[in-house]
């Protein structure tokens, strides 16, 4: 057992090394935590363009890509190993073009035409074009197959009418990659169908949601009698699902760690250092070290297992299930921990901002949090996730799988 | 990145699973507990036979001279089965220490008969319910011989040796201790044995008088001898807490696949399935941690003390978890005699409180913090 890289992995990690301080800034102070995911000026996101096509014409956007696609045609230990040396420089954040590379993309490529990938897959990788993804709707969140945005055939066209929600990025993004449905009268996973296509298109509105935690990086997009190609469709009709399956298994990919992971034992411990409690110093209090050991046991835990999905990465093998855990766990111990802190900072702990200890950190934290634990998979559907795919436990019981879509009770 | 176990240790744990799956069966966990023996003879030899108790012994003592990742590979397999034997007493205690801190010539009496499974070892510190401090040890070295009484000694009815943590000065705080061996078959000695939650692993008083002692380590140095004993301890014991968790969760999730309720398996229902993937969440966790103990036990990294409370920490609520959690899953059936959930239910108990409790072991965990500043 060791922590070291290959001499493959150590020359790898030399080289990615060597481009990042010719092309990046090294780390200064740490940045702080503001609740945002995504470019929220102009600046930023031309900032955050000019660095993906700096990486993109490395090879470096994609490492795992194979090369005639853009990428480094390298390994998922190399894409690690990038992440982890980019994460030593201080350079813009690409979460904007995530979500295109790491769903839409990759579903474009498994169902979509050779002239599709021709058109669309660079422009994406350099940050040209910016795609979301339009699943969830008001009455699909966890049961996403349960969606009502409806696609009726005209022609050699569909015909869009309905609403999707907290569709992060689609503010800025160029693309959609949208799941409707074409058949009412089939169960509900057998009438869906899925498309692609420009989002300022007529009858397409974006709407800003804002949060309960008072930012906003999610919207609601609005189609009314949206027109658009048959030649945008993805897949057969009606095999809609199928294809989604292929987008969700690389979003359970690309979420994790994340920005729930930015408040962590760290700060709590640099905030129980100064803090004054009733009997002394907060370190000294035994509730407080009781806590702080908890969690960390939980962040180290956490840490450890990725680098046991490192080690069946860097041996060439598939990860375990092992790292289906993570945001789970991350998700809940931010929210303990930052109410924790609140609770520490007393009185004074109702404050938000420069005028509170962390320059109010662990209130934005706590109040992100709820939403953490929902985004990508809430924290019932990551556990029935776990039951079935890890464990083998039977599914639970669905009394509306083989109904008619239009006969199966909707509620209020 | 290397952080797993190897392929050959990874053998030696199919192989271990294999021959303790068909060797300790929950009939001889429950053979035990339900008698007057002390530990499982026939087990016991063979595993000394295999090699297993000197795994991490030197060849010049007699040991088969691996390191310490595959003696934490046969602590998870022996934590698998609750192993019914004084392996943590002997091995990850008594052997580690001699190991750690031992003269050649303790190391020379002890170490070959040890890995031959002829002597069982013990340590012994507690003397009253309450905190064990520097205050609370009242056992006195004096001239070579020692008086007082340590209680619920892990298979002190039937250890050969222990190890004692005495007092050696009138110092207030950690100088005034230190740590001896004593031959458990000397004058002076009597011991009786005491009922404790988990009779699968016996516990006895032993009392001191005037019997004879020899230092291990300096004078003044037993208490923070025991610390690094109890770090290295922590670290195996953590993988027999691992391997506890994971049957654990195996027994829960076979029950859930077999038995019905409102006609389909309790497993489909979500409660059931969240509470098994709250089990598997907790083990894995641990397994982590557990497997960054061995790592810093393996390379005796400075990082050891911290390593050793977070897998120590971790095992103990994730076994503790899975073993009560199990009983629940099974219903009315889990809290009865001949179920085996209590089996697992009482190991996990005890090896909680073996090695001191979890507030002694968060405490350190957030002194080493404070220290290394690492969090």
């Amino acid at each position: 057992m060791d922590f070291d890289d290959t001499s493959e992995e150590a020359a790898f990690r030399a080289e990615v090394h060597a481009w990042l301080e010719a092309n990046a800034r090294p780390r200064g102070r740490e940045r702080g935590y503001d609740g945002r995911v995504g470019p929220s000026t102009a600046d930023a996101m031309s900032e955050a363009k000019a660095w993906q096509a700096k990486k993109a014409a490395r090879g470096y956007a994609r490492i795992t890509w194979p090369k005639e696609l853009g990428g480094l045609g390298g390994t998922a230990i190399q894409q690690v190993i990038y992440n982890q040396e980019e994460a030593k420089f201080d350079v813009p954040s690409t979460y904007a073009f995530s979500i295109g590379l790491g769903m839409c993309i990759p579903t474009l490529m498994a169902y979509g035409s050779k002239e599709m990938i021709a058109r669309y897959v660079a422009p994406a990788l350099k940050g040209d074009e910016i795609w979301c993804q339009l699943f969830s709707e008001p009455a699909a969140g966890s049961d996403v197959a349960g969606l009502r945005t409806r696609a009726e055939k005209e022609g050699d066209e569909w015909v869009l009418n309905g609403q999707k929600i907290w569709t992060s990025g689609a503010h800025y993004s160029d693309f959609g990659l949208l799941l409707a449905r074409t058949d009412f009268d089939a169960p509900k996973h057998k009438g869906l169908t899925m498309f692609f296509h420009a989002m300022r298109l007529p009858g397409i509105e974006v709407r800003p949601i804002k949060q309960a935690s008072g930012s906003s990086n999610f919207n609601e997009v609005f189609f009314t009698d949206v027109r658009i190609p048959d030649s945008q469709r993805l897949g057969e009709v009606g095999q809609g699902w199928t294809v989604a399956l292929t987008t969700l298994m690389h979003e359970r990919l690309a979420v994790g760690g994340g920005q729930g992971g930015a408040i962590d034992v760290k700060e709590l411990l640099a905030l129980a250092r100064h803090l004054e409690l009733e009997d002394g110093p907060a370190l000294r209090n035994a509730h407080v070290r009781d806590k702080i050991a908890d969690w960390y046991v939980r962040s180290a835990g956490l840490k450890y297992t990725t680098y046991r999905t490192m080690t069946a990465l860097s041996r060439g093998s598939q990860p375990g299930p092992e790292a289906s855990i993570a945001k789970v766990v991350v998700a809940s111990k931010l929210q303990e921990l930052c109410a924790f802190a609140t609770e520490l900072e007393s009185e004074a702990g109702v404050l938000v901002g420069d005028d509170a200890p962390a320059h109010g950190a662990f209130q934005l934290g706590w109040l992100g949090a709820p939403g953490y634990r929902i985004a990508g998979g809430t924290d019932e559907i990551l556990r029935n996730i776990i039951a079935e795919r890890v464990l083998g436990l039977p599914p639970d019981i669905r009394v509306d799988k083989d109904v008619p879509f239009n006969k199966i009770p909707g509620g209020k | 990145m290397n952080f797993d176990f190897s392929d050959e240790q990874k053998l030696l744990r199919e192989q271990a699973r294999k021959f303790l799956g068909g060797r300790c069966p929950p009939r001889r966990v429950r053979a035990v507990l339900e008698s007057d023996a002390g530990y499982d003879r026939d087990l016991w030899k063979s595993i000394a036979g295999m090699g297993w108790l000197g795994t991490a012994i030197p060849e010049s003592w007699g040991g088969l001279g691996l390191g310490a990742l595959e003696l934490c590979v046969i602590a998870e397999e022996l934590g698998r089965v609750l192993a019914p034997v004084p392996f943590s007493s002997t091995v990850s205690l008594f052997a580690e220490a001699l190991l750690l801190s031992g003269s050649e010539q303790q190391k020379q009496r002890y170490l070959p008969r040890l890995a031959q499974g002829e002597c069982i070892g013990t340590l012994a510190r507690t003397e009253h319910a309450g905190a064990v401090t520097p205050k609370s040890i009242r056992t006195w070295l004096r001239a070579g011989r020692i008086s007082g009484t340590k209680i619920a000694v892990p298979d002190g009815m039937d250890a050969d040796a222990a190890l004692v943590l005495v007092r050696t000065g009138e110092e207030v705080g950690e100088r005034g201790l230190s740590l001896v061996v004593v031959d458990l078959d000397a004058e002076g000695i009597t011991r009786k044995r005491q009922e404790s939650i988990d009779p699968s692993r016996k516990r006895a008083v032993l009392t001191f008088d005037e019997a004879p002692a020899e230092l291990l380590g300096e004078v003044g140095e037993g208490w923070d001898l025991q610390r690094r004993i109890m770090d290295r301890a922590a670290v195996l014991t953590a993988f027999e807490q691992v391997g506890g968790a994971d049957a654990c969760l195996n027994m829960a999730k076979g029950y859930a696949l077999t038995r019905y309720a409102f006609g389909r398996p309790i497993g489909s229902f979500q409660a059931i399935r969240h509470k098994l993937a709250d089990m598997y969440i907790a083990t894995e966790l641990a397994r982590s941690n557990a497997y960054y103990g061995a790592w810093a036990l393996s390379t005796n990294a400075r990082e050891l003390p911290l390593a050793a409370a977070a897998a120590r920490i971790s095992a103990t609520q994730a076994f503790d978890f899975a073993a009560d959690e199990n009983v629940q899953v099974h219903g009315g059936i889990g809290f009865t005699w001949e179920a085996d959930c209590h089996l697992f239910q009482k190991r996990a108990r005890d090896l909680a409180l073996a090695l001191g409790p979890q507030r002694v072991w968060k405490d350190r965990l957030v002194t080493e913090l404070e220290l290394s500043n690492v969090a």
